[in-house]
């Protein structure tokens, strides 16, 4: 069993079954007094972040996760099928636990995919994907000072603002972690 | 790391002035001590020879071996040494680390508190510290109910002294001194240590707190031989049932009290944690050359 001194960025344990990631700790101990480890956890399901406070040397059940990095196949009704790069096992996500994931995939892209107790929990896109153009207002020549950027529409139904100068078919640099436009891609 | 020692040489410097124009001797006690302080939440490094042998235990502070230099005569005494603690790792915790502890014979704790504002502000100033001006005396005082009441909106009995320290660590503490450094005062006597009891019944002990950490820990000292084996006795009693080690009782410090200490006043004060807040820094390891993690 683990046990406070376990605690760094990252350690992920359960609480009352409920998987939490360590975002911040530190050990704090009174002159004359018990030690402790105050921590600042995210609730691996909800994304919700916590304080709470561990005795020095309390001991924790260590949550039963496990990151794989998987690719993306093809949808499947409601659902979008991935595979494991390595294990070639497959596994399939529902939109909704996607959310806003949904928006980065194309066949070939790799996603980290968290498993709780074997269950997925969590998707991390790439932190850049490059996605074509599918829908955006021609450019206004000369309107460079107010208006400096539009809405354009991706590939993948993602939706983004870019710079005046982008068009239908050109090919973007998006920052997932922002879902926000980076630069246009050449070719 | 130039930049480093440099902030810590001419720290030294200027605390060594400090202390000379005051008239207080520069002293040494050893590392290797016979026994280490017995306070239950205390852990320190034993040491074996080449056979196995406990030969003693790193000093967790210097306080017996000075407090029988002043049994011996010695008025005012200060000391820069290696403080050393097991088990407590942190951004504001090393296992060893830079204590100054000073003792003054026939003053207070009052006069120590004093000796603290002044060192601390000199130290400050001399290194052209952004906190300077917030340094400077009086600072603040707060009794421990004080500080709950303020802070936490509840006084703790010491007696729940796990519930005490959580709520201490989680919502005292990390309120204290938050633009000028606050002084706290009558603690509860069950933590008195080796502090003597005020006439109020609390712990005639301060703590000295700047931007949420603990600076110092000082004390109008403890003279009665009988009562300082009384609590070294608890010490080892509340070690044992918790299955610690129990450190062994320094028998020539308990003499040294027997034969006489003057009514004294005492301070322990992390060098480390007042350069990592003279500099801004976000922890104690930054202002050290060889932390235990770059070891």
């Amino acid at each position: 069993m683990a046990d406070t001194s376990d605690i760094k960025k990252g350690f992920k344990m359960l609480i009352d079954g409920v998987p939490f990631a360590v975002v911040d700790h530190q050990f704090v101990k009174p002159g004359k007094g018990q030690a402790f480890i105050r921590t600042r956890i995210k609730n691996m399901i909800t994304g919700a972040v916590i304080d709470r406070t561990f005795k020095s040397g309390e001991k924790l059940d260590q949550a039963d996760t496990e990151e794989r990095t998987m690719q993306y196949l093809y949808p499947e009704g409601d659902s979008r099928v991935f595979m494991d790069t390595r294990s070639y096992e497959q596994l399939s996500l529902t939109n909704e636990q996607l959310g806003e994931n949904a928006l980065y995939l194309l066949d070939g892209t790799e996603v980290d995919i968290m498993l709780f107790e074997g269950r997925p929990i969590g998707v991390t896109p790439p932190t850049f994907v490059e996605l074509v153009v599918t829908e955006t207002e021609p450019g206004f020549k000369g309107d460079t000072s107010s208006n400096t950027t539009k809405p354009a529409t991706l590939e993948t139904g993602l939706q983004v603002n870019v710079p005046l100068f982008v068009n239908t078919g050109d090919k973007l640099k998006i920052d997932t972690r922002t879902a926000s436009y980076v630069e246009r891609v050449k070719g | 790391m130039l930049q480093v020692l440099r902030l810590r040489a001419k720290a030294m410097e200027a605390v060594r002035q400090f202390f000379a124009e005051r008239d207080f001797i520069e002293v040494e006690t050893p590392a290797i001590v016979p026994s280490p302080g017995l306070d239950f939440h205390l852990s320190a490094f034993e040491v074996r020879d080449s056979e196995g042998a406990t030969v003693g235990w790193l000093a967790t502070s210097p306080e017996y071996q000075m407090k029988r230099l002043l049994s011996g005569g010695a008025e005012r005494i200060f000391q820069l040494c290696r403080s050393y603690r097991a088990d407590e790792q942190g951004r504001h915790h090393e296992r060893e680390f830079t204590m100054l502890e000073w003792y003054r014979a026939h003053a207070s704790s009052e006069a120590i508190i004093r000796d603290t504002e002044g060192l601390v502000a000199q130290v400050a100033k001399t290194l052209g510290s952004p906190e300077a001006a917030a340094l400077c005396p009086p600072w603040d005082r707060i009794t421990v109910n004080e500080a709950f009441d303020r802070h936490a909106g509840q006084v703790i009995d010491a007696d729940d002294e796990e519930l005490f320290f959580r709520v201490w660590a989680e919502r005292v503490q990390p309120q204290l001194g938050g633009e000028r450094p606050v002084v706290v005062t009558d603690w509860p006597a069950s933590m008195a240590s080796l502090a003597k009891l005020n006439e109020n019944g609390t712990a005639d002990r301060f703590e000295a707190f700047f931007r949420g950490i603990e600076l110092c820990n000082g004390f109008g000292e403890l003279t009665d031989a009988r009562e300082q084996r009384r609590r070294f006795e608890l010490n080892q009693a509340a070690r044992s049932q918790a299955g610690l080690p129990v450190y062994p009782i320094d028998e020539r410090f308990l003499q040294a009290l027997e034969r006489g200490m003057p009514e004294s006043g005492g301070n322990a004060l992390g060098v480390d944690r007042l350069l990592m807040l003279l500099t801004g820094a976000s922890s104690i390891q930054s202002v050290m050359p060889f932390p235990a993690e770059e070891l």
